[in-house]
């Protein structure tokens, strides 16, 4: 469905994306990661035909996005940052447009129009000033704008950026779904750590304009971090104690013990069982689970996370992750 | 299939749509034509007549409305829905073209109503020079709409550039053009300005044209101007249109 050859794009002196080769098959739902800047936008841009790359090749839908703009315009659908359906207009007339814009009768665009508005249930708003809309309605009609056509590609750049986290749930679930009913492919960049692990069945990690990872977000962890067992002791010399007999990669840190070791909320209770044998047992359990966070801070020594500073490697958080540009 | 003309009325009847939800937008966007029409019509010197003003203030209202409506696209860069239209299949020539035509629609019915306001008072119309006077009018502004896109398409993020320069070229234009008052009373710099400025020969014609003289000189200048500055205006239009990304 997508196969880019070393896509690179500059701005003036800024080396935007830098040489992407990507293939995304028909039906997958991948999603592109990275930080502010990171240039995941860019490289949308470049996939929907909005701007031509510096270098490089990109054949989208099974055309060329430089010599068959229009071609490629037909078979995509695209939502970008911004609010598709312009705030002046009511949102069912912006559908029926949209549905023209693809060449569409107009007694089709209305029909289709109609089952896109009860499936994202716009019932109630469609024919209202899109001005008057909230964030998350306009949104959702901005994913119906981007479905008119029933396109076998759907763009989504930063899909539920500025909504709060219950319109956010609602929009990925909305996602999901209508990729169930119509197998759309799906490509959508987000810094939401969370989103990307709970839609994505294929994470690409961009950073400075390259792809560093690219994977099944349980892959990423496992491979990248894993999971971690953190145990606390009453004393420094118990934990020195256990972290000299544990059969799996260990590391102690005054009271602390991190046991590093694939799928550790299942060995949890055979090791406390083990423990209290020994005449050890800890104060304190914690299962940590490697986060995509994890993955990008393995990877480029910086977190995604708010504030974007570098932290050590056993530190997770419990935080709303938000990528700030490191 | 679709053609580039199928493609413009696609554009058209979009821009088209919100007026028709809510007409008194047209009637609201003309306050300014009217105020010149109610407050500065009693100030004219006695051998200026009603019908030699009104044609001008018809020519005002195109001129105040049609700069404007870039900031409505300006408005759709901003909020994102001007790059979703980028993104349809839509021809970026018809992009501007269809939003350009439709600022017509909102000249004829201004000119319409300023008419029917003014001819109470005795201003007296011929309705075939005013319907060949609106032919005119109407390249005139397709070609000004489309100087307007192509500003906001060069101003973009920068509102500020839009209105800074709209706002510094329309009263000059406006008042080089002899609109309010008769630029031959003016000094020789400022007859030789106004000979320089389009609207000049718009305005001229409209007064004539509105006055029944259709066979006037100045009708041919007249549409010779207008369809000068639709040409240009539709030239340079499309290519930024072209470049907008």
């Amino acid at each position: 469905m997508i196969e880019t050859h070393d896509l690179t794009r500059h701005f003036k002196d800024v080396q935007a994306v830098r040489g992407i080769n990507l293939t995304v098959a028909p039906g997958e739902l991948v999603a592109l990661l990275g930080p502010n800047g990171a240039g995941k936008s860019t490289t949308l841009r470049m996939l929907t035909t909005l701007i031509p790359p510096t270098s490089g090749t990109a054949r989208v839908a099974g055309h060329d996005v430089v010599r068959a703009q229009r071609e490629v315009r037909h078979r995509i659908g695209y939502i970008g940052q911004g609010n598709g359906a312009a705030h002046s207009q009511r949102g069912r007339d912006e559908l029926i447009s949209q549905g023209r814009a693809y060449g569409m009768k107009v007694a089709d665009a209305r029909r289709r129009a109609a089952e896109l508005i009860e499936s994202l249930d716009l019932g109630e708003v469609a024919d209202r000033t899109v001005s008057t809309l909230s964030g998350g309605q306009r949104r959702r009609l901005d994913i119906a704008m981007g479905l008119i056509h029933a396109p076998e590609l759907l763009f989504l750049d930063e899909p539920s950026t500025g909504l709060d986290p219950q319109n956010r749930a609602n929009l990925q679930e909305h996602i999901v779904e209508l990729r169930e009913r119509y197998g759309t492919t799906i490509v959508l960049t987000t810094h939401y750590l969370d989103e990307a692990d709970a839609m994505a069945e294929r994470v690409i990690v961009i950073d400075h304009g390259r792809i560093i990872a690219d994977d099944t977000p349980a892959r990423l962890k496992d491979e990248h971090v894993g999971d971690r067992i953190v145990l606390g002791f009453e004393h420094e010399t118990d934990a020195a104690a256990v972290a000299a007999r544990v059969p799996h990669k260990s590391h102690q840190h005054g009271t602390e013990v991190t046991i590093s070791v694939p799928g550790a909320p299942r060995l949890v209770t055979g090791l406390l069982d083990d423990l209290r044998a020994w005449g050890l047992p800890p104060a304190e359990v914690e299962v940590r689970r490697a986060t995509l966070d994890d993955v990008f801070l393995q990877l480029t020594g910086r977190s995604l996370r708010e504030g974007g500073a570098a932290r050590s490697a056993g530190d997770t958080g419990e935080t709303a992750p938000a990528l700030v540009e490191a | 299939m679709t053609n580039l003309v199928t493609d413009t009325g696609v554009v058209f009847s979009r821009e088209l749509r919100p007026v028709l939800r809510n007409p008194f937008t047209v009637v609201f966007a003309m306050v300014q034509p009217l105020v010149f029409l109610g407050l500065f019509a009693p100030l004219l010197p006695d051998d200026l007549s009603l019908q030699w003003f009104v044609p001008g203030i018809v020519v005002m209202s195109c001129l105040f409305g049609t700069s404007m409506t870039g900031s409505n696209l300006l408005f759709e860069i901003q909020t994102g829905s001007h790059e979703r239209m980028l993104v349809t299949p839509l021809r970026r020539p018809a992009l501007l073209i269809g939003r350009a035509l439709k600022e017509i629609v909102p000249v004829v019915v201004q000119a319409a109503v300023i008419v029917a306001i003014c001819l109470p008072f005795g201003f007296d119309l011929h309705l075939g020079g005013a319907l060949l006077g609106l032919v005119i009018l109407s390249v005139f502004c397709l070609g000004l709409g489309s100087l307007s896109y192509t500003l906001a398409l060069a101003a973009k993020n920068q509102e500020w550039l839009f209105w800074t320069v709209q706002q510094t070229l329309l009263f000059p234009l406006l008042l080089l053009a002899g609109m309010l008052l008769p630029v031959e009373a003016g000094p020789g710099w400022l007859q030789a300005l106004s000979k320089w400025n389009p609207l000049t020969y718009v305005v001229d014609a409209e007064r004539a044209l509105f006055n029944g003289d259709v066979w006037a000189s100045t009708t041919v200048t007249g549409a010779i101007a207008a369809a000068a500055v639709g040409a240009f205006g539709l030239l340079v239009g499309t290519r930024a249109m072209r470049r907008s990304a």
